[in-house]
């Protein structure tokens, strides 16, 4: 018994101590980023386009360019992945090229993502022909998080009994109203869950985006989706790797880092609270 | 079998597959207006295959296939170009784990409403009230429409299920199991609400429970190894069964 009573101690040890460490780790994070970065973040560093080189100003055009490109991407994605979820899940018959697809699906999760970079610059940027352009880079992310949001949606999918999917067609509901009055509400928290992560992927990107959206410098603010725009990942990019003021930059880039943390955490919240909002009738 | 019943449904040489196992066999079965027709026998005997067949929900499971004719109102349910969401319209069923919505009580019935383009606020008030009385559950849930469904018991939930369905007026309702997983009280209460119910509506019930089958129904029909045993008055196939399997099952020799 005490032998037992021994190895389940460290056993639980060890379990404290991986989740310690993965904590740690996180707030390591966010402790080292808020240090360095907050010193440079005031209201002209959020409101200001960037001046002298990168060194004043604020960063203001590479935020709204995030902001464009993550909704470009999730505008796209989400209708496109939800459709390839339901059919997988509620339509499609269990066949060979069904696997096909689902493994495509997955193998498309697993492409890295400078390899999304270059077919966006191959298929948007020159063959469709819509240059450097937060509609280029949109679809590029789009693509890219595509594969996450179509498994985050079926597993959500499949989550939902089937006993319910029955209630409604036993009430004379078609398939159709049943996916989109029962199986879709109810598998809403689950398709969230996706979309947060996913946003935070596509805002947090830089190869997809550095050739086709992004720009190093711009003086104002996008005025249509065929412009070519700032980016705060690529911003923190260009900073720590160009420009004739290292040491100004990387204080900038921090703040940059800072702000990008802030706004995905600010998005997960938001689809947090949101979560709890739809689980109101799930409460038992 | 008494001559002077309507017919509602009947089942001619019904066989059904799942992939390549037979699970019915040249089933023949009627089902008369306004009576409670009660399938029993034990665990994998097909009552349940059956009575899914009669709103054709085994449609949903994949590799499965049926053979034979059943009629409803002497037309071929399985004829192709028949719409099951009609069928279904028609033919109502309460299952056997109470399924109601993750949404309000309120939302629970007027779901089915709403899906058939019924818009007018007044009628669908109307209707919840109508449906929740004759499922006895009005005088419980008259003030908390608006809560979740699935914050009621069991058994309440059970009498949603079953509200929920006459709310779409059907005209036959299929029960499969319907107490099966409830306490001896609500089992009670949804016993006299089938007894009540048989005014209007006619009833097939698929049960575990003999007793439960002589208490409510006007016929029973006995199933074992997906074959329909004997078929007859309730009365009788509890007092003087013809066959040898049927006796030994209702005196609980198997089971």
């Amino acid at each position: 018994m005490k032998r037992n009573s021994r190895i389940q101690y460290f056993g639980f040890g060890f379990l404290y101590l991986a989740i310690f460490i993965a904590v740690l780790t996180l707030g390591a994070i966010i402790y080292f980023i808020t240090v360095n970065g907050i010193k440079v973040i005031n209201w002209e560093f959020l409101t200001q386009v960037p001046r002298r080189a990168m060194t004043k100003g604020g960063i203001a055009p590479a935020l709204v360019g995030t902001f464009y490109l993550t909704i470009g991407a999730i505008i796209f994605a989400l209708p496109m992945g939800l459709a390839c979820a339901i059919y997988l899940t509620e339509y499609s018959p269990k066949s060979v090229v069904i696997n096909v697809i689902r493994m495509s699906i997955n193998n498309l999760a697993g492409v890295p993502s400078v390899v999304f970079g270059l077919f966006g610059l191959t298929v948007f940027v020159k063959f469709f022909g819509f240059g450097v352009s937060i509609l280029s880079g949109s679809l590029t992310l789009g693509i890219m998080i595509l594969p996450g949001i179509i498994s985050a949606a079926q597993e959500a999918l499949i989550a939902v009994p089937q006993s319910l999917r029955e209630a409604s067609l036993a009430l004379g509901a078609t398939q159709w109203q049943t996916i989109r009055k029962i199986v879709l509400p109810s598998a809403m928290p689950g398709i969230l869950t996706g979309v947060i992560l996913s946003v935070g992927r596509a805002a947090g990107e830089t190869a997809p985006i550095m050739f086709t959206a992004v720009t190093f410098y711009t003086r104002g603010f996008p005025n249509s989706i065929m412009d070519e725009v700032m980016a705060l990942p690529y911003h923190i990019y260009a900073l720590m790797t160009e420009g004739t003021f290292p040491e100004r930059q990387t204080m900038i880039a921090y703040g940059c880092a800072l702000i990008l943390l802030f706004l995905v955490l600010i998005v997960s919240g938001l689809a947090i609270y949101l979560r709890q909002k739809q689980r109101k009738y799930e409460l038992v | 079998m008494n001559l002077s019943e309507e017919i509602r449904i009947q089942a001619e040489n019904v066989n059904f597959y799942y992939g390549d196992k037979q699970t019915l066999k040249n089933v023949n079965m009627s089902i008369f207006q306004n009576r409670v027709t009660a399938i029993i026998g034990p665990s994998g005997c097909g009552k349940s295959t059956f009575i899914r067949l009669l709103n054709r929900m085994n449609d949903l499971i994949p590799n499965t296939r049926v053979e034979g004719r059943i009629l409803l109102d002497n037309h071929n349910i399985y004829d192709p170009g028949v719409d099951v969401v009609t069928l279904r319209r028609k033919v109502g069923m309460v299952f056997q784990k109470p399924n109601p919505f993750p949404k309000s009580i309120r939302d629970n019935l007027s779901y089915g409403l709403k899906i058939n383009g019924i818009k007018s606020t007044d009628s669908i008030e109307n209707t919840i009230r109508r449906s929740l009385e004759e499922a006895a559950l009005w005088d419980e849930v008259k003030d908390r429409l608006n809560e979740s469904a699935l914050r009621l018991s069991g058994g309440q939930q059970q009498r949603l299920c079953i509200a929920r369905c006459l709310a779409v007026e059907p005209e036959v309702i299929l029960f499969d199991e319907p107490c099966a997983s409830l306490d001896p009280i609500s089992t009670k209460r949804i016993e006299e609400l089938i007894e009540q119910l048989k005014q209007r509506y006619t009833i097939v019930i698929v049960t575990h429970n003999m007793q439960q089958a002589a208490r409510v129904s006007d016929y029973t029909a006995f199933m074992y190894l997906g074959e329909l045993i004997e078929f007859g008055p309730t009365e009788k196939i509890f007092t003087i069964p013809e066959d040898k399997h049927t006796e030994d099952y209702i005196s609980g020799k198997f089971g």
